[in-house]
C-alpha cells in the first residue's frame, strides 16, 4: 500500500449551536461523498445511540472517514469528527477540536448566532483551526442569510460573504461545502519520521475488540505491534490493530501515520487508562513532551442513584462499570441511604450528562432507578481547620463543627432578545446571580453576563430560562471558583421520619421558600395512602414548613358496561404501575419521581 | 340448565374449560342511540339521523344471524339490551332484534331478558310491546329524584316523568324493575341523596343500583371538573360526603330489604341481576352491536366503535384483535372481577380453575390486604371488607401481575 499523500487529507469538524443542523449536514456530507447510498443512510449516521438520535444531540465524539473526488480531479480523504454539542462536554469538545485542522461553522439562517455558536467557534479559534461558515436552513420562510452573514462578520469576525447557503435537510448546496472543505481547510502537518505523538480524543469499549482509542496522529506512526505508552496515565500496551472509521464500523489498516485520524486497539483492560486528552507515544522511542491541553476530568454535579428494586444493586454496579468504559467522565462510588438502601453517588460533568446516564441506565440496562436531587461540591471548613469536599448533603457535619462553607460559582453568559432581558434578569436575581454586565450584539439581541452559584443552575435553571424567554434565551457557563456562602441543610421529614435522600443544601435566605415549595411539591407527588402523612421541611430541629397528605378514603371502580372490562383493567394497571414505582420509606410509599421534586420547584 | 342434547363428553369438555362449570351464556345487545348525550357519559352513544337508526338495526340483525353456529348451540340464560337508550328507538325495532335472537339462539325459558330505559322515552303501550316480545326485566335510569340535579348532569327527564314511567312499567306487567341511581353528583348533598333513596324505596323496585359519578376523560364533565375547579358550576361533593353516601345507600337499602350483592348493586333476595353477576363470574358472553365486548372460552374481543364501519358490515376489528387470555390474565380477572361480588371469591374454585392454590399465587397480596383491613376471609371465601369496598381500586390493583 502506497503511503497516503498528506496533502489530500482534510481533518475537520462541524461546530454549531444545538439544533442548527450539525448532524444533518454531517449526514449529507457522508451521503454525497458516496460512502453510503441514500438507501443505507439512516438519518443521522453519526449519532449512534438511540438517545442521541431522539434528543438530536451528540453525546460522544464520533468520527467517520470518507473519500471525495473533488472538481480538481483529485481524491481527498475527509475525516469528519463530530463533537459533542453541549456545554457539559466542553472539555471533550476541545479535545476533538484539537484533533482537527479546520472547522465548518453551521449557523441557522433564521436564528443567527446563539450562545453556543459563539462558545464553540471561540473554542475552535483557540485551537488555531481555520473556520469557515455555512448558512443552513435557507429554505425556511424566516431565513435571512444576509443578516446572518453580517452578524457572523460583526460578532465573530470571520469572513462570511462567500459562505455557502445550504439546506442540509434538502441536500441543497452540499457540493459547495465539499469544495470549500478542500480549499479552505488546510492539510495536516507532521512528519512520519518523528517519534509517535498521538492525541486521544475519545475511547469506547467494544465487547469484541476491548478498549478502542480514537486518536489523531500528530507525529510519527503507529501500527500493529507498536508498544505504546499513555503519557498521563503511564499505561503501557501493545497495539493489536489500527484502522479508520467507516460509517458505523471499524476498518483495519496497516498503519496510522502523522496527519491521520483513526482508531487503535491495544491490550488495554480499562478505559480509565485511556483518558481523553492524553498523548500516546511509542514506549520504546518516546516523544519528548506530551501534547498540550490535557486535563483530568472534574465532575461538577453529583447525585445518588439507587435501584428501585434493592435486589438489582449488583446489576446497577455492573451497568455503571460498563458505562464508565465508554464514558470516562462518569465516576461513581458506593453509598448507602436510610431511605433508599444501597446505591451509588455518581459524579457528572453537568445536568445533561446526568440525565443521559440515567436514561442510558434505564434503557440500555433495563434498570428502574431512583435518583436523588443533584448536588454540587461544597467545601466545608470545619472548626478544627479540616476542609471536606461535600458531594452528598447527608454527610454534612453537625453545624456546631462547621466554621464556614464555600460553594462553586460559575460565570454565565446568557444571550437573549431584548424583550426578555427584564424577565431573565429577574430570574438571575432570584437565583442569587451577581450582574456583571450586558453587551448588545445588535439592536435586538444582547448578552447578559452574570456570576451564578452552580447550585442554583443545576436544578431547573435551564427550563426556567427557556420558559421565561419563550425559548429564545441561550446559555453557556464556565467554572469560576469557590466563594464563601451562608448555606444550610434542609431536611425533609415524611411521616415524621427524616428521608435522607431528600435533603439538600440551600442558601439560608431561600431556605424557607424552598422548604415550603418542596413540601407542596411532595404533597402533590405522594399519592394518598391508607393513613394521613405529614410532610415537613426542617433546618436542624426547627420545622419551617408543613403539608399533609390526607388519608385515602374512597377509590371505587366505576360501572363496567356491557362487560367491557378492558378499560377498567387499564385503570387498575395504571394504579398498579404507580404502586410499582414507589419506594417504601418507613411505612410510606414514595414515588420515585418525588426524589427529583427539588428539581421542579419553579415549574409553576 | 345444561342442555340434554349435548353429549356427555362434550359437556365434560365444556365444564373443564369453563371453571364456572356452566356453559350457558349471556347475550348483550348495544343500542347506541340517545335523545341527548348526558354530560358525564363516556359510553358509546350519540344522537343519530333516523335512517342511520334503521340501518343500524338491520345490520344488528345480520350480525346476530351470522353469529358462530357453535355459539348458537349453547343455551342463553340472559339477554341485556343496553345503551345508549334502548327505549329511545321505536319498540318494533328492538323487539324484532329480540325475536331474531330467540330464533337464532337457544334462549332458555327462564332467561332474564332486560331492557334499559330512560324516563321520557317510555309509555305503557311501548312497555306492553316489550313485555309481549319477551322482555321480563326493565332497568330505568333515574339517577336522582331531584330535578335540579338531573338538569345539572344533562338528563332530559324529570323525576315526575320517571314516576310515570315506573308506574307504566308496573301496569304493563313488569315484576322485575331496576332503578339506577348516582352518587357524587354536582350540587348533591347527603340530605338530597337520602331523599332520593327514600323516594325510590317507596316505589319498591326489585333492584337498585347506585354508582358514583366518575369524571371520565372526553366528557363535558371532564372539561368542567377535572383538575382545578372552574367557577360557574355547582361543586362535586367532598370525598368524605361521597363516602357517607355510599354507606347510607347500604344502610337505608338494607333497612328496606335490599341486600348488597355487588359493589354498587342491591336487590331484594333472589332478584340479583344475573347478567351483571355473570360478568363478574366470567361467564361466557357475546356482545352484539356497536363497540360491544365479548368473552368466550377465555377469548375477549370487541366490535368496532365506528358507526360507519359497523354499518358497512366491518363489525369486528381485525381478527387478530381477538385476545386469548393467558393463565395469568385469567387469574387476574378471576380476582378483580370476582371480588366485586359481596359473596367474594371461592378459594376452592380458584384451585379448581387453575390447578394452583390461591395461596401460592397471591399469598403475599392477600396477607397484606388482610393486614390493612381491606380483605377478609370466611371459610372458603375471600371478600372485600367495608373499607376494602371503599378502596376497591387500590385493593384490586394488587392482583394484577
Amino acid at each position: 500500500m502506497s503511503p497516503i499523500d498528506k496533502s489530500k487529507i482534510r481533518n475537520f469538524c462541524i461546530v454549531a449551536h444545538i439544533d442548527h443542523g450539525k448532524s444533518t449536514l454531517a449526514d449529507r456530507l457522508i451521503e454525497k461523498t458516496g460512502l453510503l447510498t441514500s438507501r443505507e443512510m439512516q438519518a443521522q449516521v453519526l449519532d449512534n445511540m438511540d438517545l442521541e438520535r431522539e434528543r438530536g444531540i451528540t453525546i460522544k465524539a464520533q468520527s467517520v472517514r470518507t473519500v471525495y473526488k473533488a472538481k480538481d480531479g483529485e481524491e481527498y480523504i475527509f475525516n469528519l469528527i463530530d463533537t459533542p454539542g453541549h456545554v457539559d462536554f466542553n472539555y471533550e469538545v476541545s479535545r476533538s477540536l484539537a484533533a482537527c485542522d479546520g472547522a465548518i461553522l453551521v449557523v441557522d439562517a433564521a436564528q443567527g448566532i446563539e450562545a453556543q455558536t459563539l462558545a464553540n467557534v471561540y473554542l475552535a479559534l483557540d485551537h488555531n483551526l481555520d473556520v469557515f461558515p455555512v448558512i443552513n436552513k435557507i429554505d425556511l420562510p424566516s431565513a435571512d442569510p444576509e443578516r446572518v452573514k453580517e452578524e457572523i462578520e460583526d460578532v465573530i469576525g470571520i469572513e462570511a460573504h462567500d459562505a455557502p447557503l445550504i439546506s442540509a435537510k434538502n441536500g441543497m448546496g452540499i457540493e459547495e461545502v465539499l469544495e470549500a472543505i478542500v480549499k479552505k481547510i488546510p492539510a495536516p502537518g507532521g512528519s512520519d519520521d518523528k517519534p509517535l505523538q498521538a492525541l486521544v480524543f475519545d475511547s469506547l469499549y467494544d465487547s469484541y475488540k476491548g478498549v478502542i482509542i480514537f486518536s489523531r496522529i500528530m507525529e510519527g506512526k503507529v501500527s500493529k505491534g507498536t508498544k505504546i505508552l499513555m503519557m498521563a496515565t503511564n499505561a503501557v500496551a501493545d497495539v493489536v490493530e489500527v484502522g479508520y472509521f467507516g460509517a458505523g464500523q471499524f476498518i483495519p489498516c496497516e498503519e496510522l501515520a502523522a496527519g491521520m485520524v483513526g482508531y487503535i486497539t491495544a491490550s488495554i483492560k480499562n478505559v480509565k487508562d485511556t483518558s481523553v486528552g492524553d498523548t500516546i507515544t511509542n514506549a520504546l522511542a518516546p516523544c519528548k513532551e506530551p501534547l498540550p491541553g490535557y486535563k483530568k476530568v472534574q465532575s461538577m454535579v453529583y447525585c445518588g442513584m439507587y435501584p428501585a428494586d434493592g435486589a438489582k444493586y449488583p446489576d446497577l454496579r455492573d451497568a455503571l462499570e460498563k458505562l464508565q468504559l465508554n464514558d470516562a467522565s462518569l465516576n461513581y462510588e458506593p453509598e448507602t441511604s436510610v431511605a433508599l438502601g444501597f446505591g451509588f453517588r455518581c459524579g457528572f460533568l453537568g445536568l445533561l450528562h446526568l440525565e443521559i446516564i440515567q436514561e442510558r441506565l434505564e434503557r440500555e440496562y433495563n434498570l428502574d432507578l431512583v435518583t436523588t436531587a443533584p448536588s454540587v461540591i461544597y467545601k466545608v471548613h470545619k472548626n478544627n481547620g479540616e476542609t471536606i469536599e461535600l458531594t452528598n448533603p447527608t454527610n454534612l457535619p453537625d453545624p456546631s463543627e462547621i466554621d464556614y462553607m464555600d460553594e462553586p460559582i460559575v460565570s454565565a453568559e446568557i444571550m437573549v432578545t431584548t424583550e426578555y432581558i427584564g424577565s431573565i434578569m429577574e430570574l438571575c436575581q432570584e437565583r442569587r446571580g451577581v450582574y456583571l454586565g450586558m453587551e448588545y450584539m445588535e439592536a435586538k439581541r444582547a448578552t447578559l453576563r452574570y456570576e451564578l452559584p452552580l447550585n442554583e443552575i443545576i436544578y431547573d435553571f435551564f427550563d426556567a430560562l427557556k420558559s421565561r424567554s419563550k425559548g429564545y434565551a441561550s446559555f453557556d457557563y464556565s467554572m469560576k471558583g469557590y466563594e464563601r456562602s451562608e448555606l444550610v441543610k434542609l431536611d425533609i421529614l415524611i411521616n415524621r421520619e427524616e428521608v435522607d435522600a431528600l435533603s439538600f443544601i440551600v442558601h439560608r435566605d431561600t431556605a424557607y421558600e424552598r422548604g415550603r415549595k418542596m413540601c407542596e411539591k411532595l404533597k402533590d407527588e405522594i399519592p394518598r395512602q391508607l393513613f394521613e402523612i405529614p410532610i415537613q421541611a426542617a433546618i436542624g430541629s426547627k420545622v419551617i414548613a408543613r403539608e399533609t397528605v390526607r388519608a385515602m378514603r374512597k377509590d371505587v371502580l366505576a360501572k363496567c358496561y356491557g362487560g367491557d372490562i378492558t378499560r377498567k383493567k387499564k385503570l387498575l394497571e395504571k394504579q398498579k404501575e404507580g404502586k410499582k414505582r414507589m419506594r417504601q420509606v418507613g411505612n410510606v410509599e414514595i414515588p420515585q419521581k418525588a426524589f427529583m421534586s427539588v428539581l421542579k420547584l419553579d415549574s409553576e | 340448565m345444561i342442555n340434554a342434547k349435548n353429549c356427555p363428553e362434550e359437556r365434560q369438555l365444556c365444564i373443564e374449560k369453563e371453571c364456572a362449570g356452566n356453559p350457558a351464556h349471556l347475550v348483550y345487545v348495544h343500542i347506541p342511540f340517545c335523545k341527548q348525550k348526558c354530560l358525564y357519559c363516556d359510553f358509546l352513544s350519540a344522537c343519530y339521523a333516523e335512517d342511520t337508526v334503521e340501518e343500524y338495526f338491520k345490520q344488528l340483525e345480520v350480525e346476530i344471524m351470522n353469529a358462530d353456529p357453535k355459539h348458537k348451540e349453547q343455551p342463553v340464560e340472559s339477554i341485556f339490551f343496553g345503551g345508549g337508550t334502548p327505549s329511545f328507538p321505536a319498540a318494533e325495532l328492538v323487539c324484532r332484534i329480540l325475536e331474531r335472537i330467540k330464533c337464532e339462539f337457544r334462549v332458555l325459558d327462564e332467561a332474564e331478558i332486560s331492557l334499559e330505559c330512560n324516563p321520557g322515552t317510555i309509555d305503557v303501550l311501548k312497555l306492553r310491546q316489550y313485555k309481549k316480545a319477551g322482555f321480563n326485566r326493565i332497568s330505568i335510569g333515574l339517577q336522582s329524584a331531584q330535578n335540579g340535579e338531573l338538569r345539572e348532569i344533562g338528563r332530559v327527564h324529570t323525576y315526575e316523568e320517571f314516576l310515570e314511567g315506573f308506574q307504566s312499567a308496573r301496569d304493563a306487567g313488569f315484576l322485575n324493575i331496576n332503578v339506577d341511581l348516582m352518587t357524587a353528583l354536582p350540587g348533591q348533598s347527603l340530605e338530597s341523596y337520602e331523599e332520593t333513596l327514600r323516594k325510590v324505596v317507596e316505589l319498591n323496585p326489585e333492584h337498585i343500583s347506585a354508582y358514583s359519578l366518575i369524571i371520565e376523560e372526553g366528557t363535558e364533565f371532564w372539561n368542567r371538573y377535572h383538575g382545578k375547579p372552574k367557577s360557574g358550576f355547582p361543586s362535586l361533593p367532598e370525598e368524605e360526603v361521597e363516602r357517607k353516601m355510599y354507606q347510607r345507600t347500604k344502610e337505608i337499602l338494607l333497612e328496606n330489604g335490599y341486600y348488597r350483592y355487588e359493589i354498587s348493586n342491591y336487590a331484594k333476595p333472589g332478584r340479583e341481576c344475573h347478567h351483571n353477576s355473570g360478568y363478574w363470574k366470567r361467564k361466557n358472553y357475546l356482545g352484539f352491536g356497536l363497540g360491544s365486548a365479548s368473552l368466550y372460552e377465555n377469548k375477549r374481543w370487541n366490535n368496532t366503535e365506528l358507526m360507519s364501519q359497523y354499518l358497512l358490515g366491518n363489525i369486528q376489528e381485525k381478527q387478530c384483535q381477538i385476545q386469548q387470555l393467558t393463565i395469568e390474565e385469567q387469574m387476574e380477572e378471576f380476582m378483580f372481577l370476582g371480588l366485586r361480588l359481596m359473596s367474594g371469591i371461592s378459594i376452592e374454585d380458584f384451585k379448581q380453575c387453575f390447578c394452583k392454590s390461591i395461596e401460592e399465587v397471591y399469598g403475599s397480596q392477600i396477607a397484606k390486604l388482610r393486614k390493612d383491613g381491606l380483605l377478609e376471609m370466611e371459610g372458603d371465601f375471600l371478600r372485600l371488607t367495608e373499607k376494602g369496598i371503599d378502596l376497591s381500586n387500590y385493593a384490586l390493583a394488587d392482583f394484577l401481575f
